[in-house]
């Protein structure tokens, strides 16, 4: 597959097949920069193992996944160093206070100026209060802002948010999905963010991926396909994606 | 290999330990009993022996170096559990720490944590039961450093062992340097031992370390050529940890138990 510049992530034929379970079935898909895709899919339809394929925690059987145009199976850290993740399932280490784990994971990703970034980042996520604060003790809240800050550390390529707003509050969700649309509109980086809200997906996503059963089934504007499915909303559609997929793969 | 994210292991290791006497008196507490222990029965030891054979070198140094040793492999099994303690197998294997970065940090880790002990058994050592360590010579060194390297690649197989088998396999691993010791001759020469032992006890290099210490408690020069079977043993044993940590690792990612590894099997 040739590497495309213009893409930060450039996933293809990509396939995790666990014994008789086939997890994740060839699918092929890119993201942009400047772009928010959203991976959108019921329980069990092969998000979370297509992020961590991505992430480089779990080898595919085949396939290929490029970040900025670096093959993840033969150039492990220098992909990685453009990436970066948040995920609701991978709390920051609750023994160590918001500093010291944004420290810890700077020195990992060779971030310049760690202490200035580190604390405009604190800043940014509204952390000022809990700088010395274990993470343990943070409410989910701000453990998942606490997260975000340390996805940001390393001004990433490609980031991957894996239901970043499933333990925010309405407000502070609405602020993060701003900064997040802010951090994708203004550096080169794409988004991939996977979500059970469609309305938030609807908000940020620039397109969207749904994924049944390991494929990817449908692929487009949040925001029209679910006028060309003949539904009403997202939410809809969503539904219809978990419970008859054969009905719109046959559309 | 970027020595600076083996830094941020150690970095981390710092900060845990820092203001939690949980993991600060584990460093030296007991090794610390060990040698009072140990202090005393030599002490009896020499007061009953009608010899005049001095037990304190060939014991009490002994049980020195045999904590030495336990302690490095514990300073690197304990850097790898925080890991396992705090579930952060997917926030540290999805940067782009490589698993030498990785091991390396955690040896960074048990050099500090292992030195901390070894100089409060020597201090209690020498100022309360008059241990004179440098007493051995400079051959003190390669015994050390063999005994390190040693602790360091058992520390790795038991981290890759934790890895493979799940959290709860932690329990295999505190009894390990007591399992070993017997086949050494921490405290008895290998010629004590069933031929059997013995055949063991040649391929583990802290018996050469045992073997030759005693030599010098009973006057013969240390000779550092009669360490050099342990030096060489150890060196493969070093690599084979290594391989052994590398291809657990490289499984728990072609499995997805490094994403699940609280699940203990993905099968």
């Amino acid at each position: 597959m040739a590497s495309d510049l213009s893409n930060v992530l450039s996933v293809a034929k990509l396939t995790k097949r666990y014994q008789d379970t086939l997890a994740v079935d060839g699918i092929a898909f890119h993201v942009a920069r400047n772009e928010i895709v959203g991976l959108l899919g019921p329980n069990g339809a092969g998000k979370t193992t297509t992020i961590n394929m991505i992430l480089g925690v779990l080898e595919p059987t085949s396939g290929t996944v490029l970040i900025q145009g670096l093959d993840l199976a033969k150039h492990r850290a220098e992909a990685l160093q453009h990436t970066n993740f948040a995920a609701v399932y991978a709390p920051l280490p609750g023994n160590l206070t918001v500093r010291q784990n944004l420290r810890f994971f700077g020195l990992i990703y060779g971030v310049a100026h760690l202490e200035d970034r580190i604390e405009h980042l604190i800043r940014e996520f509204d952390l000022e209060r809990f700088r010395d604060t274990k993470c343990g003790v943070l409410s989910s809240g701000e453990q998942t802002r606490a997260g975000l800050a340390k996805a940001m550390l390393n001004s990433p390529d490609l980031l991957l948010l894996d239901e970043p707003t499933a333990s925010l509050d309405p407000a502070i969700a609405r602020e993060v999905r701003a900064k997040i649309r802010e951090f994708a509109s203004q550096t080169k980086a794409g988004v991939l963010w996977t979500s059970h809200n469609m309305y938030e997906v609807q908000e940020v996503c620039d397109r969207v991926l749904f994924l049944s059963h390991g494929h990817i089934l449908l692929e487009g504007d949040p925001k029209t396909l679910p006028g060309e499915h003949g539904k009403e909303t997202l939410e809809e559609l969503f539904i219809t994606v978990a419970r008859e997929p054969l009905e719109l793969s046959q559309t | 290999m970027q020595l600076g994210r083996s830094g941020a292991i150690f970095l981390r290791q710092l900060y845990l330990l820092r203001g939690s006497p949980a993991r600060i008196v584990p460093l030296f507490g007991w090794v610390a009993i060990d040698i009072v222990l140990w202090g005393f029965i030599t002490r009896y030891l020499n007061s009953v022996a009608r010899s005049g054979f001095n037990f304190v070198p060939a014991i009490l140094g002994a049980v020195l170096m045999w904590d030495f040793f336990s302690r490095v492999m514990q300073g690197v099994t304990t850097a790898f559990f925080e890991d396992v303690w705090s579930r952060n197998f997917l926030n540290i294997f999805a940067t782009p720490l490589s698993i030498w970065e990785y091991l390396l940090g955690l040896v960074f880790s048990s050099i500090f944590t292992s030195s901390f002990g070894l100089m409060v058994m020597l201090v209690l050592a020498t100022a309360v039961f008059d241990l004179s360590f440098f007493g051995y010579g400079l051959v003190l060194i390669p015994f050390l450093l063999i005994l390190f390297a040693f602790g360091i690649a058992l520390g790795i197989v038991a981290s890759a062992l934790v890895l493979r088998l799940g959290p709860a396999a932690e329990w295999f691993v505190w009894p390990i340097p007591a399992l070993i010791s017997p086949f050494v001759g921490v405290f008895y020469p290998l010629s004590t031992l069933p031929l059997w032992m013995q055949a063991f006890a040649h391929v583990l290099p802290p018996s050469y370390v045992f073997e030759s210490m005693r030599s010098i408690v009973a006057g013969r020069a240390g000779s550092p050529a009669g360490l050099l079977p342990g030096a060489s043993l150890v060196i493969v044993y070093i690599a084979g940890a290594c391989l052994i940590f590398a291809s657990v690792y490289r499984r728990a990612v072609r499995t997805g138990l490094i994403a699940r590894y609280s699940a203990e099997s993905i099968n």
